[in-house]
């Protein structure tokens, strides 16, 4: 999970069944005008900042570009280009592997933390802690661990030599970078997870718990047949959030990468937008890229969304 | 919401954009020649190390040229191009930048870049001042686009303790041979400084290759298409040449056999312990090795002096020459950077009496005299040297092949200089993993970037 969700609050969905009678009413308009003021910073917000970049990116996407001199259309050329570019299709697989690593081992890490937090302690102390890795700038995350895993200076393979299990290239061997990235960034994510996965278990009616409790369930079983189903909603949220932060990954591929071009086995698809726009000044390939991106990831996130029914709560 | 209020809307969130934009633009330059002909030259620099040189010399400058203030912005290195590109693209460029030969060749294309060559001309610049070759890099099709500023060279850097320990002397180190079919004195020299950790060197028979404590090489195989740190030098010492020409060449060699052959002796001696292998080595650089005392030898570039000489060294650290390879020469890249001057500056006047005076003694002088690089003008290169003496280091293994014919060659400056680079350093990652053979993957490699130029 990256930047993305930090700034992702959930917002209430407009009551589109509002009575009948309320419309009715003696200040309707007013209402409304009210509401649309209120809404002016954040939309002014949103076209500036978003829309119109977006559309400015749309079009890129259709011209050769440098940045340097005007734009040139050449219509679908940048997309049938990206499709036949094996190096694309290599950064997405990678952000792939990436991503499964990554959400695996941070969702199951987060539900077993959240669970252990709603079911025996509710200490808050516990809690802090288990954020302060989040409370960690992304690029200071990656440098701690680059010192921490390095496979001739760091500690932690100071420690396998020691114990004479031989040393790891944890960010230099092609089979261990991505996984070690990933694992990384479950470490500074997990806390966070396990928070909204904690909110969500709190929901939770006790009495489901005392009923489940005097029909004999273990508190294993409880978790599969109370906490997880009732989690349903909150879970798909996450789920989407976290898997769409994961497809952002970039920070820590950057500072691995440590200026000298990252090498291609950690090559995930925002570094290759990255490079393409700043280092190759192909804007309009890497906004083709970049949309390509988010089309995938549009999709990816109807499809969760309905397999989850996330729209919808057992707990109504 | 009924549509006059959805347009008004838009209306409103575009009158904010706008506002925003505006505040952005004309920041740069908002001063005019009109008041009182004072003029601000916007400089921009990445090395942090050379800011106060530059900040002498425009202060300098300034005491000459009381009308023109040069106002100096430092951006490190990783987003130095970026920044300057999408300053470019937003129409609030530097009056003049520090430029680099990997990146130039995209603003010289794109028409951003002065030519300056009418103002060499009339102000007859002396170009035979400069270090051979430098002012060369900088022209295309009779146009030059900037005045050469520094050097920088590669050499042997040694940890000396080490060497005494095993028993080698400084001297053997002024003559070491090197060539790709069993490594020469070079070779030698960098099995006895390898030790496992039982204390046996690497030519000892009962060696372990599997435990080793310290390595006598570090191979730097972050290096793109050039190999300026090891691989590039050993290759053209080899025989090889990059390309068909340079600067402009359209056509790479990276599937000649030279190349392949110096690419293969490192193989080999990763393969026998004396250097790290590639998914084992550190990931902090070479330096970081070194000064943990880790690895007894690499070669370095000239802009390491002070990290490798100065104060914050961790070991005794010396200096020696490249090796002489099979034909009995010693190679080292040189690579040189200058100053560019905007094409859209509204004071190219005062623009080019900055960077004349950025390529005269009266700036390079300065810049000797802070010993962190070496200044293109022959004469203050030397001063450099001195200045380095004076502080106890001995930097002779830079400078002596600028003074030897034949010592240095320049690096490749061609487009798609970025692309190049990633290509071919994939490519060579790995062959030296072992994913693919060496000429194989070479080949593979050039076929691309050739393609890049048709």
């Amino acid at each position: 999970m990256r930047t993305a969700e930090r700034s992702q609050v959930a917002e209430p969905g407009d009551d589109a069944g509002a009575d009948a009678h309320r419309r009715r009413r003696a200040r309707p308009r007013d209402d409304r005008r009210a509401a649309w003021l209120f809404l002016i910073p954040a939309l002014a917000g949103f076209v500036i900042f978003y829309g119109y970049p977006t559309v400015r990116g749309i079009w890129y996407s259709l011209t050769d570009y440098n940045l340097l001199s005007a734009p040139a259309f050449v219509g679908g050329d940048n997309y049938a280009r990206l499709v036949r570019d094996p190096q694309f299709w290599h950064s997405l697989a990678v952000t792939v592997y990436y991503v499964v690593v990554n959400i695996g081992s941070q969702l199951l890490l987060g539900l077993l933390l959240a669970a252990l937090m709603h079911r025996l302690t509710r200490s808050v102390a516990l809690r802090a802690m288990l954020l302060l890795p989040w409370l960690v700038p992304n690029v200071t995350v990656g440098l701690i661990w680059i010192w921490l895993l390095d496979a001739d200076l760091g500690f932690v393979n100071h420690l396998l030599k020691a114990l004479d299990l031989g040393t790891v290239g944890f960010f230099v061997s092609p089979e261990w970078a991505m996984p070690t990235i990933g694992m990384v960034n479950t470490w500074a994510y997990t806390g966070y997870t396990a928070l909204l996965l904690y909110a969500g278990m709190l929901q939770i009616p006790p009495h489901l718990y005392e009923s489940a409790a005097l029909d004999g369930a273990g508190e294993l079983r409880m978790f599969r047949s109370v906490t997880l189903p009732m989690l349903r909603p909150v879970l798909a949220l996450v789920l989407v959030v976290s898997l769409i932060g994961s497809f952002q990954i970039f920070d820590t591929v950057a500072v691995a990468a440590r200026g000298g071009g990252a090498s291609s086995a950690i090559r995930v698809i925002y570094y290759f937008i990255y490079q393409h726009a700043f280092q190759y000044f192909h804007m309009g390939y890497a906004s083709a890229a970049a949309l390509l991106l988010a089309l995938v990831l549009g999709v990816l996130t109807v499809v969760q969304m309905r397999l989850l029914r996330a729209s919808r709560s057992d707990l109504a | 919401m009924n549509t006059t209020k959805r347009a008004g809307l838009a209306l409103l969130s575009l009158a904010l954009a706008g506002a925003l934009t505006a505040c952005g633009s004309g920041g740069g330059q908002a001063q005019d020649a009109a008041a009182g002909g004072k003029v601000t030259i916007d400089y921009w620099l990445w090395d942090d190390n050379q800011l106060a040189s530059y900040q002498a010399c425009a202060a300098a400058f300034h005491a000459a040229n009381p009308n023109i203030t040069v106002k100096i912005t430092q951006t490190a290195w990783a987003q130095y191009w970026q920044s300057l590109t999408t300053q470019l693209a937003a129409g609030q460029a530097p009056d003049v930048w520090t430029d680099h030969g990997s990146y130039y060749p995209q603003f010289v294309g794109s028409g951003q870049i002065l030519d300056i060559q009418p103002f060499v001309d009339r102000d007859k610049v002396d170009l035979t001042q400069y270090q051979e070759g430098l002012a060369d890099l900088w022209v295309k099709d009779g146009k030059r686009f900037g005045l050469p500023k520094d050097w920088d060279t590669m050499a042997l850097v040694y940890n000396g303790t080490m060497l005494a320990e095993q028993k080698i002397k400084p001297e053997e180190m002024a003559n070491l041979t090197w060539n790709p079919t069993d490594g020469g004195t070079l070779q030698q020299v960098i099995a006895k400084l390898t030790v496992d950790e039982n204390g046996r060197d690497g030519l000892d028979p009962a060696f372990d290759k599997n435990r080793v404590k310290v390595y006598g090489f570090l191979p730097e195989w972050a290096d793109g298409s050039q190999g300026q740190n090891g691989w590039g030098d050993l290759a053209v010492a080899n025989g090889w040449t990059y390309l068909d020409k340079n600067p402009w060449g359209t056509r790479y060699r990276y599937d000649d056999p030279k190349l392949a052959q110096t690419i293969d002796w490192y193989r080999r001696l990763i393969d026998k312990g004396y250097a790290p292998k590639f998914d084992k080595q550190s990931t902090l650089g070479r330096d970081a090795v070194l000064n943990a005392g880790k690895g007894a030898m690499t070669f370095a570039g000239s802009w390491t002096i002070n990290s490798y000489l100065g104060p914050d060294a961790k070991q005794k650290f010396a200096l020696a020459p490249m090796p002489l390879g099979p034909a009995g020469v010693r190679k080292t890249a040189i690579n040189g950077l200058s100053d560019a001057i905007f094409a859209g500056t509204p004071h190219q006047e005062e623009a080019w009496k900055w960077v004349k005076f950025l390529g005269s003694a009266g700036c390079q002088d300065l810049v000797a005299g802070n010993a962190v690089v070496f200044p293109a003008i022959k004469a203050a290169g030397d001063k450099a040297a001195a200045a380095h003496q004076a502080k106890g280091r001995d930097v002779r293994a830079y400078l002596d092949p600028t003074k030897t014919a034949g010592g240095t060659f320049l690096l490749p400056i061609t487009d798609h200089g970025n692309e190049v680079s990633q290509i071919v350093q994939d490519a060579i990652q790995s062959i030296v993993l072992g994913q693919v053979g060496t000429a194989e993957g070479l080949k593979k490699a050039n076929d691309q970037v050739n393609a890049l130029f048709t």
